[in-house]
């Protein structure tokens, strides 16, 4: 109903969290063809073309900027947008501010997939964006803060809403290991070169601790905030057990920091901080699952919604893939698991399972429930959140299948020894043995990005439908108003 | 009842909850991260590693811009497999001189710790432009341009100062020459005196035509110029086995 929505409108600031929404959707389908078209190198290097712009050194933080800052990032705006305002009951905070948060995020994605291509990278994993690109980062999200915050504190009512914990707790992680992972000096005012403060081992240390809690904060603390705010509303149901999300909380915070050493088991750095970081990361395996059962049991007496919801069949699955990839994480930084699987295909796989199932699946489940109430409407087709559904799900199950053959196997090859104590396999026959699984991760990732094509269609077709029913009912009331003669 | 009402109390306090939550976040970090540049036994004791030199350091930066990173580490691990095929594992004072560090995380080519002196520059250069016609099944894209590409090194001077602020000990007083030389010998010292960065780059390049073209100095002279001393620089028979675990 028109005016309906226009009260809304007056209420909530819906629309940057529709800007927010539709950008998340753009920077995904992008990414995923980006990695898709990257494991296709992989595979069939002569898809390199000999052109510098397109290898896959350049393209390759260009998939995971676009997927963990652009879609990733996107949703997390849009999302927390539109939790703290419901939460709250409150309008968001300075319309001018969220709309610099908008555009600075925007646009530092899109600089920084430029540059990368053209050879502009700081060299740090997920965090290659140089350096006047991580100036605008920075005051982007001193604003988003200053958004959220000021949100908060115009709230209705006097609690803050669980979902917000964990959305804030992102935001200020966030800035913390963003500013200090990215000290460095430029090697001038014109140029885009820097070079990071910290050298070697020490280097290493910051990076990875970075690198854990982008995925620790950026990829699963803000999350789970949107699993704590979509999983009872999609369900209809409060959250299982409110005592648990609180030590779920506090104990996940405070672990995750801990554990990005892990990545560094038996290099240079001192073995009692990577076998600290690894105690941790067993004990991390304890509030990650009290999140899992905390959401998979919000719909305790109403499992039939998954027979007739195929939202909640997202929100559902990307728990249970949550709840893998928190155990297999924890077993992989053990240190005679990390020293099979480091540096292979296995750890590749494990990302995925988190970064598909988990973020992307929970992400889709929460849109297709926001979305059409955003608009004012209902979603264009369900049947085609069934059609996504599957091809998500099928499309995981290549890839972390195929990882695990790549991973373990060339593990494997690669401390095999003869009779004779040499080595049984040169590296390039593991290079070799390793075609067929990465053949069927790209067909994985093709299965994928259908997936989000096909949201991205049906999304596509909610929001005219929304429109049409929207000027169709403007239209009754103009014509009803010239009859009345007003 | 007291956890409730005590909680209760951070739920409706936006302010505590962000100060509480922040030193939570901050703890982790603190404790793993501060140590490592205080406590001596973080870095070894070693003869020989030394920063690099310009075209050295020219070429690092090429390998950051082609992110070959994203496919070879640089760490080598103390096992026996790996010493077997690359050789000892990797000291972290190895990489004390690497703004940014570069061990990666991935091997889908081989760890590059100890490429230098492998292969011959042609094999480089060769391996460089066309994997796969020194080795049929690699899945490593080709790099022509590099041959093609000129090395700009106008700004190699403002690289070297810029490292010198992060801790590089690159030379600009006459103090900090007299240091180098007493530190890394009398030729390594001229080579990191940043007033004469063009100047050493450019003979290092004509001397080890590395990409084999003495007429023009390209991106690839710098690049096998780098790939060429990775790992070279500490003599492993000087010390005893059992010297370097007592770091660890």
């Amino acid at each position: 109903m028109a005016h309906g929505a226009s009260a809304v409108d007056a209420q909530y600031n819906y629309d940057i969290i529709k800007k927010f929404s539709i950008m998340a959707l753009f920077w995904g389908v992008l990414g995923m063809i980006a990695g898709t078209y990257i494991a296709a190198e992989l595979a069939f290097p002569f898809l390199n073309f000999d052109t510098p712009q397109i290898t896959f050194g350049r393209l390759r933080p260009v998939h995971t900027t676009l997927v963990i800052f652009g879609f990733g990032g996107s949703a997390l705006f849009a999302t927390s947008y539109y939790v703290v305002q419901r939460t709250c009951q409150a309008r968001l905070y300075s319309d001018f501010m969220a709309n610099l948060t908008f555009w600075g995020w925007q646009l530092s994605v899109l600089l920084g997939v430029i540059g990368y291509v053209n050879g502009y990278t700081q060299g740090r994993e997920y965090a290659e964006f140089v350096w006047p690109i991580d100036l605008l980062i920075a005051v982007t999200w001193v604003i988003y803060f200053m958004v959220y915050v000021q949100t908060l504190r115009r709230r209705s009512q006097p609690h803050i809403y669980v979902a917000n914990w964990f959305y804030m707790a992102f935001i200020l992680a966030t800035a913390i290991l963003h500013i200090f992972n990215n000290l460095a000096v430029p090697v001038s005012m014109f140029s885009l070169q820097s070079y990071s403060a910290f050298s070697g081992v020490q280097d290493a240390m910051t990076q990875w601790w970075y690198g854990h809690n982008a995925v620790g904060f950026f990829l699963t603390a803000a999350f789970l905030g949107m699993m704590y705010y979509f999983v009872p509303k999609q369900a209809g149901r409060p959250v299982y057990s409110y005592r648990l999300s609180i030590v779920h909380f506090w104990a996940l915070s405070f672990l995750y920091m801990w554990v990005g050493a892990h990545h560094l088991h038996w290099t240079a750095l001192p073995d009692w901080t990577s076998s600290l970081a690894a105690t941790f990361s067993i004990l991390l395996l304890m509030p990650s699952w009290g999140g899992m059962i905390n959401g998979i049991m919000t719909l305790s007496g109403a499992w039939d919604k998954l027979r007739t919801d195929p939202i909640m069949l997202f929100l559902i699955t990307a728990l249970a893939f949550y709840g893998m990839s928190t155990f297999e994480g924890p077993m992989m930084s053990l240190k005679s698991v990390n020293a099979l699987s480091h540096y292979t295909d296995w750890t590749v796989g494990h990302v995925h399972s988190g970064a598909l199932g988990w973020v992307a699946m929970v992400s889709f489940g929460s849109f297709y429930h926001m979305i059409p109430r955003l608009y004012d409407t209902e979603l264009w087709s369900k049947k085609l959140v069934y059609v996504h559904f599957w091809l998500a799900t099928i499309g995981i199950v290549l890839y972390i299948t195929a990882m695990w053959v790549s991973g373990i196997g060339q593990g494997l090859m690669l401390r095999a020894f003869d009779d004779y104590g040499n080595l049984a396999y040169t590296f390039i026959e593991t290079v070799t043995f390793m075609h067929l699984p990465l053949a069927t991760r790209m067909i994985g990732g093709m299965f994928f990005v259908s997936g989000i094509l096909t949201m991205a269609f049906n999304i596509y077709m909610t929001i005219r439908t929304a429109k049409k029913e929207q000027a169709e009912i403007e239209a009754k009331i103009a014509a009803r108003m010239a009859k009345a003669g007003v | 009842m007291k956890f409730r009402f005590a909680h209760e109390s951070i739920e409706i306090n936006a302010g505590l909850l962000i100060a509480l939550t922040m030193v939570v976040i901050s703890i982790g970090g603190l404790v793993e991260i501060v140590p490592l540049f205080y406590i001596d036994e973080t870095i070894e004791k070693v003869e020989g590693v030394r920063p690099y030199t310009p075209l050295e350091q020219a070429g690092r930066d090429i390998y950051i811009r082609e992110g070959c990173y994203t496919c070879h580490s640089q760490m080598i691990r103390p096992f026996r497999d790996e010493d077997l095929r690359y050789g000892h594992y990797s000291l972290a004072a190895e990489s004390q001189y690497d703004h940014p560090f570069q061990w990666g995380s991935k091997r889908t080519g081989p760890d590059l710790a100890r490429v230098g002196g492998k292969y011959s520059n042609d094999w480089h250069v060769q391996h460089l432009k066309a994997p796969r016609s020194v080795v049929p099944d690699s899945i490593m894209p080709n790099y022509p341009w590099l041959a093609d590409t000129s090395l700009d090194y106008s700004d190699i001077a403002g690289k070297m100062r810029a490292l010198k602020t992060v801790g590089v000990p690159y030379s600009e007083t006459d103090v900090e020459y007299e240091q180098n030389v007493e530190k890394f010998g009398k030729e390594m010292a001229d080579m990191f005196n940043i007033h004469r960065a063009q100047e050493n780059l450019l003979a290092q390049a004509q001397q080890g035509n590395f990409d084999g073209d003495r007429s023009k100095l390209t991106e690839m002279d710098a690049l096998v110029a780098y790939l060429q001393m990775l790992g070279t620089l500490v003599d492993f028979s000087k010390y005893d086995e059992g010297y370097f675990a007592e770091f660890r």
